[in-house]
């Protein structure tokens, strides 16, 4: 029973992204969407990476405002893997998308203000990280890093999300004059696997930040218990 | 047209049967990343038993 308590996610995670990664390449889709073609199957692949990624920073956002609001090791652990967790999905997003672009509009990078947006969010988050190499004194490093992650993550959604919709043009759907995938949708099931994608990937790597947060507690203790003797 | 639309699909993507041989390889692909990310769970429960 408490193995169920404990791991009930992780098994989600695991048949849900089985369930998406087959389904994702054996389901009836339209063909008629002009160059994306076959490949609008990577709406099952490319988009979670980006969808968990904000879901994943937005949990390391609260872990950071839950612990500016009562301190502890815990906290701050759990804020830095899962920004970290959330940084590789982001790369994951990113490089998958790269190789989408220079299969689809011929190069890998455009000058999209989605894909602008999100090199300066990446940029941001370097602060994060720099912020958590260059102090010395661990709960002065815990409160920066805090802080600033409560300030980056907004900016970050502002970026990738709120400008490239109030953008002049822009070939990613949803943003600028651009049509929504919804009208790609003429076969109306991509919903089948696409939100069941989303949570899936998302649940699988909070698994991974969750072990890297178990293995980083347990190096602190050693280190205390070092220190104390 | 939506069921041509479907039909062609069939026909491309699905004609040979090939694609199925994909499936399954991605699938063992993500099953042994699972495998190993228990195992690190196993690991990582062992030494917080061995803690306390």
């Amino acid at each position: 029973m408490k193995f169920f308590q404990k791991s009930w996610y992780k098994i989600l995670a695991v048949l849900i992204v089985a369930y998406t990664l087959v389904y994702g390449l054996l389901i009836n889709l339209p063909t008629d969407v002009g160059i994306l073609d076959e490949t609008i199957r990577n709406l099952f692949y490319h988009v979670p990476m980006w969808f968990g990624m904000m879901l994943i920073l937005m949990a390391a956002w609260v872990n950071s405002i839950l612990f500016l609001n009562k301190p502890s090791t815990k906290r701050d652990v759990y804020a830095s893997e899962l920004t970290n967790v959330g940084i590789l999905m982001g790369f994951c997003g990113l490089f998958t998308g790269m190789f989408w672009a220079y299969n689809t509009w011929g190069t890998a990078w455009t000058n999209d203000p989605k894909l602008n947006g999100v090199a300066a969010g990446m940029a941001m988050y370097g602060g994060y990280w720099l912020v958590q190499k260059s102090v010395n004194d661990t709960e002065k490093r815990a409160r920066l890093a805090a802080v600033y992650n409560v300030f980056v993550f907004p900016l970050f959604l502002a970026l990738i999300v709120v400008m490239p919709k109030l953008a002049q043009s822009s070939i990613h759907p949803g943003s600028g004059e651009s049509v929504n995938f919804k009208s790609y949708n003429s076969t109306n099931n991509m919903e089948m696997v696409f939100y069941p994608a989303v949570i899936g990937w998302c649940l699988l790597f909070v698994w991974i930040a969750e072990l890297r947060t178990r293995f980083r507690l347990l190096e602190i203790q050693k280190e205390n218990e070092e220190n104390n003797i | 047209m939506l069921q041509a639309s479907a039909q062609n699909n069939e026909s491309l993507f699905r004609s040979s049967g090939k694609i199925y041989v994909v499936v399954g390889i991605i699938s063992i692909i993500f099953f042994m990343i699972v495998l190993y990310l228990v195992r690190l769970d196993k690991k990582i429960s062992r030494l917080e038993k061995d803690k306390k």
